[in-house]
């Protein structure tokens, strides 16, 4: 995979001095990001620094509010950072919001068209192109269906076609399955590390259920709140097909689950 | 191996779950019976009560025949101008001026609804004054287009333009301004470029605002077409309907005006029941907007 960085320069604290060492490839490279989005606020995010190797599965853990979701923005290019640098090795990252966020007068196809469109695939292709990525999420024979015509599992793998139509080696997930049922996520969990594993994702994947994070990651980033910064991370080595019932993943979440409260217990008074 | 079978039961399971979150195909809409009952019948009901109660009012003298003609003699007055062609004729000129006068309202509607989106400092400008003027009834624009343009089809179109282009424009803009900023963040994240969101998400996001600012614009075209035909009544203009129930008030034939009142009301709602409300019906049900 090559690195074409997309930077963003802020008259950041970055360390010149340091002696450079030729930098591992990355798909993302977050360094010493900050936020602040008004003046004289406390920041949102405070010196974040984050890799993500090429081909890595990482979850983003936290309680609400403590910058995961404008962590996710900043690496998807829709807002600059205050301060620090960022570098995509994609030219434009895959995004999927917790809503579906589907075109209602589109059909599940069209959807995915429209991302083709976006990348100046002609006609033709995109209708095939449409057809094979909704083979790859399951849903070949739901293509000319409407939004309101699905399920809001089927909607969350509509957006996951289109997330992959954008050709994308990054994909940044934030808290897509947290409006789901219980058994329909456990379904897109698999969905979602099996198309990981097939396609050779690096994906970014944001949630407030660290159960789900153990289940999904490779490792699993635990932020800590206001202002947003890294607290700790653990490195997942249990073997997928893993599932939420795994007792790896169950200790691993009481872990996690233990450290997230004792961070958020600091803000009691 | 153990993969493959995980993997296997998990699509069943999926396929399990999709074929029950789905609605199962609901069998087809209620029957031409079901429908006749439903909703032909109550207002022929209703209609028939009303030449019953008129035909009452009649028998009673509670006006004198001229003022008050009998049903009978509003049906023969109608018929009358059926046959010799007054009614196609005044039907088929006020048509043609609507069609004229409310496409060139969408026109300028649009552009004018598209302008005020993109520049927030016209919005500030007018858009108070363009709300303003939906209330104020286009009537009230006659006396001046008369003397801006005489009694001519200038004037005609400028009082039904008065009247149907603030409501294009308004329904465009609100239904832009109802756009939920998500479908813009999906525009931005698919890599669309400004001009490309705006014809590929705004646009469509806005059709349903942007129709329900049309259907009124027709509304309000219609009335101010009729109320302008009726003061603009010059030999040289073509006949339409308001200038037919102008001769009817004329030659004091109560049974003209009604005939007038009642083809007024027919083509008004003939082009809303064929053109609009179909059209507005197909757009929400495809976006799951309505209930059955």
């Amino acid at each position: 995979m090559s690195l074409e960085p997309m930077t963003v320069d802020a008259p950041a604290q970055l360390d010149e001095a340091r002696p450079t060492r030729a930098p591992l490839p990355a798909a993302v490279r977050v360094a010493g990001v900050s936020q602040v989005f008004e003046r004289g606020a406390a920041p949102v995010l405070d010196g974040v620094d984050l890799v993500v190797a090429p081909g890595e599965f990482v979850c983003l853990v936290g309680a609400s509010g403590c910058g995961k979701s404008t962590l996710l923005n900043l690496i998807a290019g829709l807002t600059d950072p205050t301060a620090g640098r960022i570098e995509v090795s994609a030219e434009r990252p895959a995004l999927m919001f917790q809503e579906p966020a589907l075109l209602p007068w589109l059909t599940a196809s069209g959807n995915v068209e429209l991302a083709l469109r976006a990348r100046g695939v002609g006609r033709a292709e995109r209708r095939t192109g449409a057809q094979r990525l909704l083979e790859v999420v399951n849903l070949e024979g739901h293509s000319g269906k409407r939004v309101h015509e699905l399920s809001g599992g089927m909607r969350q793998r509509v957006a996951l076609a289109r997330a992959l139509a954008q050709d994308s080696s990054v994909l940044l997930m934030d808290e897509p399955f947290a409006a789901l049922d219980a058994i329909t996520r456990d379904v897109l969990h698999q969905e979602l590390t099996r198309v990981w594993a097939e396609q050779g994702l690096s994906i970014v994947f944001v949630t407030h259920n660290v159960r789900e994070a153990a289940r999904l990651g490779q490792r699993v980033v635990l932020m800590g709140s206001r202002p947003g910064r890294i607290v700790r991370e653990w490195q997942v080595d249990i073997p997928q097909p893993r599932t939420i019932e795994s007792p790896g993943v169950s200790t691993l979440a009481a872990e996690i689950t233990r450290e997230l409260h004792q961070e958020i217990s600091r803000h009691a008074h | 191996m153990l993969t493959e079978e995980i993997g296997n039961r998990d699509r069943s399971v999926e396929a399990g779950l999709d074929a029950l979150d789905t609605a199962p195909d609901l069998p087809r809409g209620p029957g031409v019976g079901r429908i006749l009952v439903r909703s032909v019948l109550p207002p022929v009901v209703f209609l028939a009560l009303l030449v019953g109660m008129w035909q009452l009012a009649y028998v009673a003298h509670l006006k004198p025949p001229y003022a008050l003609p009998s049903p009978a003699d509003v049906a023969a007055k109608f018929w009358e101008t059926v046959q010799d062609g007054r009614a196609g004729e005044a039907i088929w000129t006020s048509l043609s001026r609507a069609a004229i006068g409310f496409g060139m309202s969408l026109v300028i509607g649009t552009l004018l609804g598209l302008a005020m989106w993109w520049s927030r400092w016209l919005r500030a400008a007018i858009g108070p004054i363009v709300s303003g003027l939906q209330s104020l009834p286009s009537v009230a624009w006659v006396p001046a287009a008369i003397i801006w343009f005489s009694l001519s089809n200038a004037a005609i179109y400028t009082v039904v333009l008065l009247g149907a282009v603030p409501s294009i424009a308004n329904g465009l803009l609100g239904g832009m301004k109802q756009v939920p900023p998500l479908f813009d963040r999906v525009g931005r994240v698919l890599g669309l470029s400004a001009l490309g969101r705006t014809r590929y998400v705004l646009l469509p996001a806005a059709l349903p605002g942007y129709l329900g600012g049309l259907r009124q614009g027709w509304a309000f075209a219609w009335r101010s077409l009729m109320a302008a035909e009726l003061i603009t009544y010059s030999p040289a203009l073509g006949q339409g309907l308001g200038q037919l129930l102008n001769i009817g008030r004329e030659l004091s034939q109560m049974s003209l005006v009604i005939t007038s009142i009642t083809l007024i009301l027919v083509v008004g709602m003939a082009i809303e029941l064929l053109i609009f409300a179909p059209l507005e019906r197909r757009v929400l049900s495809r976006r799951g907007l309505t209930i059955r």
